[in-house]
């Protein structure tokens, strides 16, 4: 099936996208990658807020280039999500919606996903310059001195993406081999 | 005796790490062609689609064709009757690494030490191999490396009971291993025989080896086009998406060995294979 979905994305949305679906969202979603997941996890840690608000918020596993003059953004792919997985089932549990990345999870993100009634989606790794095309306006709201790896702020229209992992499990790379 | 001014390495460098990451080898656009010409998995064929139009939009606008831009392996063979004036070699390729990062509006993926992990900011240091070869000429090729494909590269030390059955089995488990993470469809170097950092050193040369190309030795040629053909059947295909393109080529690289080991070594590249060379 083929949708087109606003971010953030709410629980109903959610719920009926199925593994292998085609999916274009539009809206506002955050970067993070593995420096912020790592330093969010220690705010946590010491009780502290994120400096994001999670709550049904799209994280997308990406580091961009930097801009040239007059755009918005650099080169802009996916990044490998199984290194974001130590951290992933404790976003879920506080309330992140969905994640955008490549590549496989772990078994503890899959159940979080299912216990959380979220989905996680795959772009196309090493189509950066394709897909910063559908990123309209970017800007950093935390972490700026972690460079290409602070949390960024998106606009995208029509972000193309799969359904990989699905709310009820469901795994489309497990499928395949 | 030649001389060669350091400060002409640093702006080959410089100008390699831009071109580099904007335009793939002709070898390589060749082979997505192909992929796509082959692909019989329509999902797959959508992918090896936007994989073109990618290249195709990074050459034009200038805009990296994957955010990670690598860290700069750089292979130098020197001739022997080369004299380097005007400064370090060392410091002169990290110059040229440095100002091509820099102003080409590449990203900058490198941290000072592994553990303490605070970013450098310029791309630096690279990785230098330094080859002494005879002549009066400087060899420079230089391979940007990405972690998504770089991460699920394997070394295995098998025994040599384990021959060329072994050799297979383990290549084709560090692609299974690999699957969606490294970004398929992949380009795999093997790197067979030496000792344990001679064959992680060869599968890396082996990826810098033009991607349709094959050894000159027969028995290896024969292994290169088994494992492709072996590969393409594990269904993992463009993005893990499934379909027949899940690796464009494998290039083997052999050396001497021990009579007690059979060192090999995987290392996986993404379809963003980028090599560039230059003779000065
Ligand atoms: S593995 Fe290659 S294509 Fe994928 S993100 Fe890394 S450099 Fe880019």
């Amino acid at each position: 099936m083929e949708y087109h979905i606003e971010a953030p994305i709410s629980k109903d949305v959610l719920s009926k996208l199925r593994t292998g679906d085609n999916v274009y969202i539009t809206g506002t979603i955050y970067t993070a990658r593995d420096a912020a997941h790592k330093r969010m996890d220690e705010t946590l840690n010491k009780g502290d807020e994120l400096p994001v608000d999670l709550k049904g918020n799209v994280i997308y596993y990406m580091g961009p280039s930097p801009a040239r003059e007059g755009k918005p953004i650099g080169s802009a792919g996916p990044t490998t999500a199984s290194r974001m997985d130590k951290y992933t089932p404790r976003l879920l549990d506080l309330g992140l919606g969905a994640m955008i990345g490549k590549g496989k999870r772990s078994p503890e993100v899959h159940d979080a996903i299912v216990r959380n009634g979220s989905v996680y989606f795959a772009a196309i790794g090493g189509a950066g310059a394709l897909l910063s095309k559908c990123i309209k306006e970017s800007e950093v709201v935390a972490y700026d001195d972690l460079g290409t790896e602070a949390i960024r702020k998106l606009r995208v229209e029509d972000f193309p993406v799969f359904v990989v992992i699905d709310s009820t499990g469901d795994d489309l790379y497990l499928k395949n081999n | 005796m030649r001389e060669i001014d350091v400060s002409v390495i640093t702006d080959n460098v410089a100008e390699m790490c831009i071109s580099v990451n904007h335009f793939l080898s002709d070898d390589m656009k060749c082979a997505i062609e192909k992929s796509y010409d082959n692909e019989k998995n329509e999902l797959g064929k959508v992918i090896l689609e936007k994989l073109k139009d990618n290249l195709q939009i990074a050459g034009e606008e200038m805009i990296p064709i994957c955010q990670d831009t690598g860290m700069a392996v750089i292979i130098m063979k020197v001739g022997q009757d080369v004299h380097f004036t005007g400064g370090n070699i060392e410091d002169a390729i990290n110059e040229g690494v440095r100002k091509g990062y820099t102003e080409g509006f590449l990203r900058k993926s490198v941290v000072d030490d592994p553990l303490i992990r605070n970013n450098t900011k310029d791309n630096t240091p690279a990785v230098i191999h330094y080859f002494i070869v005879p002549g009066d000429k400087v060899e420079i090729t230089l391979a940007p490396k990405g972690f998504g494909s770089e991460n699920m590269s394997k070394l295995y030390m098998l025994k040599p009971a384990d021959g060329i059955e072994g050799v297979k089995n383990a290549v084709l488990q560090a692609v299974k291993d690999a699957g969606p993470n490294a970004c398929p469809p992949m380009v795999l170097g093997v790197g067979i025989g030496g000792t344990f950092e001679k064959a992680a050193l060869l599968s890396k040369m082996a990826l810098t080896r033009e991607v349709g190309s094959h050894s000159e030795l027969p028995h290896i040629k024969e292994l290169e086009e088994e494992l492709l053909e072996k590969i393409n059947e594990l269904n993992i295909g463009p993005a893990g998406l499934g379909g027949s393109t899940t690796a464009m080529g494998v290039n083997i690289e052999t050396y001497a060995t021990h009579i007690a080991g059979l060192p090999v070594a995987v290392n996986i590249c993404c379809h963003v294979n980028r090599h560039i060379k230059k003779v000065i």
